[in-house]
């Protein structure tokens, strides 16, 4: 037979999900939203048989993560613990909620939450030894989106302390969710319309590539709260000065100056992603390009923008991204977004407000990154692969 | 007729091409030959406007390059260089089909161009045509860039060192292959190199160029009986010169009557291969067949010595 043999990361991971279920709290109760609470084990939080299924589940997750297995075998593992996870703690915010109780509170604790990041790091790695085509990422992105949307459409969580926020805050949550993705997106796409025509600029004019690529590694370097303040002047006294700025929404505090602080972070990868991919088309085909009777126009769209594009694709990958993040610190200075409830849940020491905030923002992210990356690749004209290969 | 006068191109201070006049008859193969660094690739690429030059004026068919568009001028020469120069992110099919596109051909006969060019090159239309680039050999490559600059049935094909990247074996082939095509679409090839043995296996006149001038423009016959400088005739090769003289002529001019024993060769080799067979057979003569098969006389030993030998 075999041997069975440990593997590096997973004694790593499978150490993490153990301290996870049996040292640290899996579900913190409090009698209402701001008041210290109480750790509960996962034996505690849940009604039988519920707790020994998940405490199984786990165990299982555990063993196949410390042993070398197949990739297909720990992923299937890995995504079992994480609904396993995601349900149990639906059942224990039920269950430790007294009946008609609407002040009581529970989250999810420490436990959850290192079991939550053992499991999500053995299916990030079962699904990078596996390399899924592009296409099936997605597929699995979306899968996982599904079954989360499903918990809550089911009302699994409507227990949890988060969605108690949510609930009394429905209106305001998505429409600051709308301002959220209309700030990153928004800025994004400006940056992109402007960046791109930029980048061929800087790609044809050398002396212009180092003053402007000069300019915005420096934009990029001013922390993003400095970067807000100090447009709250110009753009004040425009909104003032200027007929007809005011009514078109330009104020020294609010969406505006959040969205061009996100502009001009935005244009350095653009920008110099352009740059960069423009440069990477091969010499030669740029020369045979003219040398067969493409105008300076044809050449530009027909050959150097299509070899480009998969780079500056990265860019708007990383912009993206970036804006996801960054919007929320759009809130501070009145530009609106999840940041609201972040800020407002900081200011309340409500830790589920803030929770509201961040977990969207880093969903949204998450997904924006890897259906980006998916789209790279399905860009990427297979050349490169070869050359690896 | 491609009329080259009195071309000039300064980069700053030096020239790089230096009053270079040439006059290259339609439907024949020039080849422009010298060291790393004389100018070739410049003097090549100011035919197409590539290049524009510092004087001079260069003609073709009597009509000055420049009285229309660089790109429209270029759509109407072709244009191939080393590493082929394909679009990655295009099928072998769009490749070729790029300048007929540009041109504005319909369809149909951009289809029937593509497929015409893919079979003369002995690449299956089928199989070839949906490839990527790097889906094909070097040689296959190099054929396809070929193809390309042949699409819209160019007169005039600009190449530069177009075969530079080949390995020995390819690259004799391809050479063949350049002439066989050159003769059927009777195309002018004025053909960039480095390579002395490639000019005399191509040309029907050498320009050799020496740090920006044309140091002399001649029939590979003439040049080797006659070199103009002691640079051309280092770029020979003196030990080369009775072989390279042989190179030249078919077997057929070398026939003498009478009959020999051993194997018959065919008339069209060239007289230094049937030296090499006279050689290793150990035979001092050997009969001749023409392309039919039919013996038409001998070829001596003696009567190659005579050939090879240079003006005394
Ligand atoms: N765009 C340019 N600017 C300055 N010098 C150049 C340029 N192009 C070519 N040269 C110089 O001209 C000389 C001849 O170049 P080239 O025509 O490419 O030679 P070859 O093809 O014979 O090797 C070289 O010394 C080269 O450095
Ligand atoms: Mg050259």
């Amino acid at each position: 037979m075999r041997q069975l043999r440990f593997d590096k990361l997973g004694a790593i991971i499978a150490a993490l999900a153990l301290g996870g279920a049996f040292i640290a709290p899996f579900a913190t109760f409090r009698a209402n939203r701001i008041v210290a609470g109480e750790a509960k084990t996962i034996v505690e939080s849940l009604p039988q048989p519920w707790s020994a299924a998940v405490l199984l589940v786990i165990l299982v997750g555990v063993l196949v993560a410390a042993m070398r297995s197949p990739a297909i075998l720990r992923l299937v593992a890995a995504f079992a613990a994480l609904a396993v996870l995601a349900l149990g703690i639906g059942v224990a915010a039920s269950h430790l909620t007294p009946e008609g109780n609407t002040y009581a509170r529970v989250s999810p604790a420490s436990g959850f939450w290192v079991m939550l990041f053992a499991f999500g790091l053995l299916a990030a790695d079962a699904l990078t030894r596996l390399r899924p085509a592009p296409f099936m990422r997605i597929v699995v992105l979306v899968a996982v989106l599904a079954f989360v949307g499903m918990l809550l459409l089911s009302g699994t969580w409507d227990g949890l302390s988060i969605l108690r926020e949510y609930a009394s805050r429905v209106d305001t949550f998505w429409a600051e969710a709308r301002k959220h993705v209309t700030l990153a997106l928004g800025s994004l796409v400006a940056a992109t319309i402007v960046g791109i025509p930029l980048g061929i600029l800087c790609h044809r004019v050398a002396r212009l590539r180092d003053g402007l690529l000069g300019v915005l590694n420096a934009i990029q370097t001013i922390p993003s709260i400095a970067l807000f303040g100090i447009l709250i002047a110009p753009l004040g006294w425009i909104a003032a000065n200027v007929p007809g700025a005011a009514t078109i929404g330009i104020r020294g505090i609010g969406v505006a100056p959040a969205f061009v602080a996100l502009f001009l972070y935005s244009l350095l990868p653009v920008v110099a992603n352009t740059v960069v991919g423009l440069a990477g088309v091969p010499r030669d085909a740029n020369d045979a390009a003219r040398g067969i009777g493409m105008t300076d126009w044809q050449r530009l769209v027909g050959i150097e923008f299509p070899l480009a594009f998969p780079v500056i694709l990265t860019g708007i990958r990383i912009v993206l991204v970036q804006n996801i993040g960054l919007a929320t610190i759009a809130a501070l200075i009145g530009g609106g977004g999840f940041g609201v409830f972040v800020f407002q849940g900081v200011g309340q020491t409500a830790m589920d407000l803030v929770l509201l905030g961040a977990v969207p923002t880093v969903v949204l992210a998450f997904a924006a990154a890897i259906v980006l990356d998916a789209v790279i690749e399905m860009a990427t004209p297979n050349t490169r692969q070869a050359e690896a290969a | 007729m491609i009329e080259i006068k009195n071309i000039t191109k300064r980069y700053g201070e030096t020239a790089v091409v230096d009053d270079v006049s040439l006059t290259i008859a339609p439907r024949t193969v020039t080849v422009v030959v010298g060291t790393s660094g004389s100018g070739k690739t410049t003097l090549l690429r100011m035919i197409n406007r590539l290049v524009e030059p510092t004087s001079g004026t260069i003609r073709l068919d009597g009509e000055d390059n420049r009285s229309l568009p660089g790109y429209e001028l270029r759509r109407r020469i072709g244009y191939a260089i080393q590493g082929h120069g394909l679009f990655p992110h295009r099928t072998v099919a769009q490749n070729i089909a790029t300048v007929p596109t540009l041109l504005g051909w319909e369809r149909a006969r951009i289809d029937a161009k593509v497929d015409e060019l893919l079979q003369l090159f002995q690449l299956d239309p089928a199989d070839f045509g949906p490839r990527f680039p790097h889906e094909l050999s070097g040689g296959q490559q190099q054929r396809v860039g070929v193809a390309r600059a042949l699409a819209a049935e160019p007169k005039v094909l600009l190449m530069d060192e177009p075969f530079g990247a080949l390995d020995p074996i390819i690259r004799a082939k391809a050479q063949d292959d350049l002439l066989a095509i050159q003769k059927h679409f009777e195309t002018t090839v004025i053909l960039v190199t480095h390579d002395m043995e490639e000019a005399f296996q191509l040309a029907d006149r050498i320009a050799v160029m020496d740090k920006g001038k044309v140091v002399q423009y001649a029939t590979p016959a003439e040049m080797l009986i006659k070199p103009a400088t002691p640079f051309v005739e280092s770029l020979i090769g003196v030990s080369e010169r009775p072989y390279r003289l042989l190179a030249i002529e078919p077997v057929l001019s070398a026939v003498e009557p009478g009959s020999a024993d051993g194997t018959a060769i065919s008339s069209t080799l060239s007289q230094r291969e049937a030296l090499a067979e006279l050689l290793w057979s150990g035979r001092s003569a050997l009969p001749v067949a023409d392309p039919a098969g039919a013996i038409i006389g001998k070829v001596s030993l003696e009567g190659l010595a005579k050939r090879a030998a240079g003006p005394v």
